[in-house]
């Protein structure tokens, strides 16, 4: 073979790669580049035409300057001239610098396409293949436009050469990832299956390739490709170590072809026809056995190939999860490599086995290797194969091995990586949960979560131990009494003080018959972290301390002494300043009944999906930011730390437990949690008496309120509401709503938080929560610019009689709002009567001198008042029935405006409002829901059903209820959300 | 052809001096250190950031606990099997071979890139890279792909595909081309890439396109290639 020398055939590019590489200095390459540019500028321009040869040598040279770093703005038009030469050599360097240096200069663009145009219909192979990878390299739409309907000719055309096939399948991928819509599926689709068939094993390679991409977007019509894949398959697996030739590659017959082939079949179901599905496992039972002979080689490239066979096999097995048998010999393979010398082979055991540890056949069997996992956790030197040991015990985890894991990973925390300790913590905090006993165990793990890695708990991690304690009456005693114990340490983190703050305030009474934890004992220890913590942390303990005078009247005189303290009543925190001056003044004014009314313990947390396991997948999910948006986390990976999904390891070891605490509850929160800084006890009693208390009449708000007003400061933070209605303009003060406003209520209709409006001003944004007839909503002004808005004045305006329907009080916001900025403004929302309209939101200010106003509806509408209502099969139909007027019924039918999936509806539904019933409707893909809408003058029951009809795409929606405007009503705004 | 990982001679005596002074594609680096995006995550001018996070609307719940409220969601349907159809499209991102010091020999994108972004790749590659040791496995989480790469002497070989990608194939594909650049340049050199930077594209195309394996059999594509180097 000959050798190539150094440059060879351009001289002077040598030369000249050569004196760059002889400079001394950066300053010395530029010069010699500059002197190069100088050079090739004037042979450009001058009156002698260049020989093919100098440009091609010229345009290589400018090439090399551009891979150096350096702007090239010059030499395209030459190097589009090199495209037409006939000679290889200067064809390759002009194709070469077009690829590299794409540029979108529309005449260049008219006349390379030209060039590529020749070069395919030339019939000269390499020719063609030079096109053809300058497509695929480039891959613009204007190639596409040019020539997406040429590729498909060119690779089913009989006479075409097996290297252009090669090139021209590829290259139509390339086309297709990034224009589908200009590759028209065609009868060359079916030719293109048969390519699998094809001799030339090359040619296979590549086809298949492309086929994998089509059909996962078109799987009906390359479903022949399965049989066609698996016979070829069939045909490599078993052939013998050399019958391949040139495509064996250390003894293992087409190695590539064989993960690419396997990948293709991960893109479709298991087989139906038996006979292909026998041929398949059979496959890949060979593949299981091979790896169980003796190496033909020692070489790593042999056991590298054979391997790269065996994990995809291991991943076809796992995907079609059905054949228990496979699923449990993959497992026991895998073991093997657990202790295998190779690192690598060890973290792609450990990778892999975790997507064996979620099926139930192999679940088992993945838990056999624990103390292997374990072990690799404790020794392993690469980082990131003792990450894939922990996420591996994470995955294998279940009731029987949950304590042993979790005493492991809060072991192996003591010494993490600092990058990956957050995320084992979570994991410690889900598993602990998850597969509690008793929960004195999970409060004992979550403790020392804090005491191992407290900088690493992060707030969704502390806020669930204090809903699980609050909803768990029978471990509260226990929690109060380990908390105060850990609290007694002379140095604890401060997320041990907000958990120990929250739980004394709460359960300290429970302790308090011990005099070692007597009351005053508990204050002071409390009271002595106080000033070593953030003001989050004092915030919240000022609140633990107005339900100890609550709890513990014998302390009151105490606790009144450091509210009333200078430090606190003048504090220069304006949030700490006006909690002390509120609850002192509460202290002393409210009777010892209201105080108990007031700081009555909490009420249970709603049952909902941890907010850890949502920070997890929040964590895990692919949205790190990329323009790469096809690519996706490893799915498996994915299962096993979201984990929501009740797998079937959960599955066969129930825990009630964890449903009482809405673990597995559907809807997975996108809303990021809110911010912890802002736990005011006060007001949250206070929104929250009217849901827990509905005794205590309408208005416990004004009842405080008329005795809070005159101590309040003055204080843009004033906890309530302002009293006074904000003053309405008259409604022909404002425009009509922007033409997209219903368009965007409707994005509220199921979900109270998000994005109103946008433009590239303003940002609103919404936030929302409904409890009964009451409600109240955040809306957050964001100022995109950098200017300041003045005279800014959001107003709420009620179209019509509606201010009789629906009250909606509004605070005063600043009226500046500083360029990027944001300001907030809470709106207390009151149904009155059922409504039909929602409320307008007009937004007035002055950007650089020009006045601006914008007039929205506000997301309010009259589903936000439902009250689910769950009831039995019987009762449903017992009150369908009653409702059966003619005008107390609405019904739609419509076509579906989304993609028809049963988990999506099933969330909006739930995000409507009303309560789903599972068994009502015999047909299980129909769905039921029933809801009372609570104003304050009446309540009026709703029924719905709806149902899908997936072949047609469409719904037929039905909803009955006591008031015939409201079926009506409630039936537009749903049909518009499917 | 008996090549293993390592044998990456140098047969020139130039090579002696492939040091500090090369300066082959290397780029200016940027001073910034700032995270860094790709073109497909534009935040809206004036929209506040931090820490490379976008804030979203800052809410207050007046609780002791913030409360979350429940937002529909599309579920993630599961599959026929455990880990449901795998939807996204593996491909290769880029190629990149660098040698220790970070001189970039050949760089390949099968994604547009903006050139910042190129340039941000290459030296996160690099250091992701080169502080890994012998006993360290071969592949290595990077954004939200992995980079699976070789050491061959000076220099690194690394692929850039997608997490779910099949780490072994590539490792391989990794070594099928450096021992065709062996054969092709006769005891291949990192000279040999310097000097020879258009006809290794040529090799790299051959064997890989559009981010996909094209040609796997070592003889057929330096058939190809010589019949190439035939051709005037």
């Amino acid at each position: 073979m000959p050798a190539v020398s150094k440059g060879d055939g351009m001289r002077g590019l040598a030369v000249f790669i050569s004196d760059i590489r002889n400079c001394k200095s950066k300053e010395a390459e530029i010069k010699r580049i500059n002197k190069e540019l100088a050079n090739i500028r004037s042979k450009f321009k001058g009156d002698k035409a260049l020989d093919g040869y100098s440009k091609k040598k010229y345009v290589c040279k400018l090439l090399f300057i551009f891979l150096l770093g350096h702007d090239i703005d010059f030499g395209h038009m030459e190097a589009v001239n090199l495209l037409s030469s006939n000679k290889y050599t200067e064809k390759q360097i002009g194709y070469l610098f077009i690829s590299v240096l794409v540029n979108s200069n529309s005449e260049l663009i008219r006349l390379i396409n030209n060039a590529i145009k020749n070069d395919l219909a030339s019939r000269n192979p390499t020719f063609m293949c030079l096109a053809l990878h300058c497509i695929a390299n480039v891959g613009s739409r204007e190639m596409g436009e040019a020539f997406a309907a040429d590729i498909p000719r060119i690779l089913v055309a009989g006479d075409s050469m097996d290297s252009v096939k090669q090139s021209a399948a590829l290259c139509l991928l390339r086309l297709y990832k990034a224009s589908p819509d200009l590759v028209p599926m065609g009868e060359w689709t079916a030719r293109v299956v048969h390519l699998l068939n094809d001799q030339h094993m090359g040619v296979v390679t590549a086809a298949v390739s492309l086929i994998t991409c089509l059909c996962k977007k078109n799987p009906d019509d390359f479903k022949t490709c399965v049989s066609l894949a698996v016979s070829r398959l069939s045909r490599i697996v078993s052939s013998a170590s050399t019958d391949l030739q040139d495509y064996t590659y250390y003894f293992v017959p087409a190695p590539w072809l064989s993960v690419k082939l396997l990948r293709l079949l991960q893109c479709y179901p298991p087989p139906e026809d038996a006979a292909v599905k026998g041929r398949l496992v059979e496959c890949l039972e060979t593949v299981l056995n091979k790896a169980q002979e003796p190496p033909k080689s020692k070489k790593v490239q042999h056991s590298n190939a054979k391997n790269a066979i065996l994990f995809e096999t291991i991943s076809l097995i796992i995907h079609y999860d059905s054949e228990p048998n496979l699923l449990v010999r993959a497992c026991n393979q895998l073991g093997q490599f657990l202790q295998h010398r190779e690192t690598n082979l060890r973290y792609l055991a450990l990778e892999s086995m975790c997507t064996l540890a979620s099926s139930e056949f192999s679940h088992e069997a993945v838990k056999t290797h624990i103390d292997t996992v374990i072990n690799a956790l404790k020794t392993e030197r690469d980082v990131s194969v003792r990450q894939r040991a922990a996420d591996l015990l994470y995955a294998m985890c279940d009731r029987s091995n949950a304590k042993q894991i979790v005493s492991e990973m809060l072991r192996y925390l003591e010494t993490a990586d600092y990058a990956i300790r957050e995320e084992i913590v979570l994991k410690v905090a889900i598993l602990a949960e998850k597969y509690a006993v008793d929960y004195s165990w999970y409060v004992d793990t979550i403790l020392n979560l804090i005491r191992i890695a407290g900088d690493y708990v992060s707030e969704e991690v502390w806020y669930r131990v204090l809903q699980i304690v609050t909803n768990r009456d029978d471990v509260q005693g226990y929690a109060a009494k380990t908390v105060f114990e850990a609290l007694q340490a002379p140095a604890c983190h401060e997320n041990m003080v907000k958990v120990g703050g929250y739980i004394l305030g709460e359960f300290g009474n429970l302790i308090a018959g011990d005099p070692r934890s007597s009351p005053p004992v508990q204050f002071s220890l409390l009271h002595s972290k106080f000033h070593l913590c953030s003001v989050a942390t004092r915030a919240l303990l000022l609140s633990t301390y107005i339900k100890f005078i609550n709890l513990f009247p014998e302390t009151k005189a105490t606790i009144q002494g450091v509210l009333r303290a200078g430090s606190q009543l003048r504090n220069a925190d304006v949030e700490l300043q006006q909690r002390a001056v509120e609850y002192l003044t509460l202290s002393s004014v409210a009777s010892t009944d209201v105080l108990a009314t007031v700081l009555e313990e909490m009420p249970p947390f709603p049952e909902r999906e941890s907010s850890i396991l949502a920070k997890l997948k929040r964590k895990k999910g692919p949205g790190a930011g990329s323009a790469l948006d096809d690519s996706r986390r490893d799915p498996s990976s994915h299962d096993i730390n979201g984990g929501v999904e009740p797998t079937p390891s959960t599955v066969s070891t129930p825990s009630p437990s964890a449903d009482l605490l809405g673990l597995r509850a559907a809807p997975p929160p996108a809303a990021p949690p809110a911010p912890s800084g802002a736990g005011n006890l006060l007001v949250d009693v206070f929104s929250d008496s009217p849901a827990t208390q509905p005794g205590l009449g309408p208005s416990p708000e004004e009842a405080f309120l008329s005795e809070l007003e005159p101590p309040a400061p003055e204080s843009p933070m004033a906890l309530l509401a302002d009293p006074a209605p904000a003053a309405d303009p008259g409604p022909e003060d404002i425009g009509p709503p922007i033409p997209e406003a219903d368009e965007l209520l409707n994005k509220f209709v199921c979900r109270n938080n998000g994005v109103l409006f946008e433009n590239q001003l303003l940002q609103i944004g919404v936030k929302s929560e409904f409890r009964q007839n009451l409600g109240r909503m955040y809306l957050f002004y964001g100022n995109k610019t950098s200017v300041q808005f003045q005279n800014f004045s959001p107003t709420v305006v009620h179209p019509g009689d509606l201010q009789t329907h629906l009250a909606v009080q509004t605070k005063r916001v600043a009226s500046q709002v500083d360029g990027g900025a944001q300001v907030q403004q809470v709106l207390n929302i009151e149904c009155l009567r059922d409504f039909l309209t929602p409320p307008l939101l007009s937004v007035r200010f002055r950007y650089g001198g020009a006045p601006q106003s914008l007039t929205l509806k506000l997301p309010v509408t009259i589903n936000k008042f439902f009250q689910p209502t769950e009831m039995a099969a019987q009762d449903f139909f017992q009150r369908w029935k009653q409702l059966s007027l003619p005008q107390q019924e609405a019904q739609k039918i419509f076509k579906a405006n989304h993609p028809m999936d049963a988990e999506v509806t099933k969330a909006k539904l739930l995000g409507f409002g009303s309560a789903l019933l599972d068994n009502v409707d015999p047909n299980p893909e129909n769905f039921v829901g029933a809801g009372i809408i609570q104003t304050k003058a009446l309540q009026v029951g709703c029924l719905l059903r709806l149902e899908p009809n997936a072949q047609a795409q469409m719904y037929r929606l039905t909803l009955r209820t006591s008031k015939e405007p409201v079926s009506r009503h409630l039936c537009e705004l749903l049909a518009q959300q499917f | 052809m008996h090549l293993e990982p390592e044998p990456w001679r140098r047969k020139s005596p130039v090579a002696r001096h492939a040091g500090k002074r090369d300066r082959l594609f290397s780029r200016v680096a940027s001073p910034t250190s700032e995270p860094i995006f790709f073109s497909g995550l534009q935040f809206p001018v004036g929209c506040a950031r931090e820490g490379g996070r976008v804030l979203l609307p800052e809410v207050r719940f007046y609780a002791w606990v913030p409360q979350q409220l429940p937002e529909p969601e599309p579920h993630r349907s599961r599959g026929t099997g455990a880990t449901g159809v795998r939807t996204g499209v593996a491909m290769i991102r880029f190629i990149l071979i660098q040698n220790r010091a970070g001189k970039t020999r050949l760089a390949k994108w099968y994604m547009q890139f903006d050139d910042d972004e190129k340039q941000k790749l290459i030296e996160e590659v690099h250091a992701v890279v080169t502080v890994r040791d012998a006993k360290h496995t071969n592949f290595v989480e990077f954004r939200n792909f992995k980079i699976i790469y070789r050491r061959y002497a000076g220099l690194y070989f690394c692929i850039c595909v997608d997490v779910n990608d099949n780490n072994l194939a590539y490792l391989e594909a990794i070594h099928n081309f450096v021992e065709v650049l062996n054969e092709y340049f006769h005891n291949v050199c990192e000279l040999d890439l310097v000097f020879n930077f258009y006809k290794v594209y040529t090799v790299v195309d051959e064997m890989f396109l559009a981010g996909e394996i094209r040609e796997t059999s070592q003889t057929k594509v330096l058939k190809q290639l010589l019949m190439l180097q035939s051709l005037e």
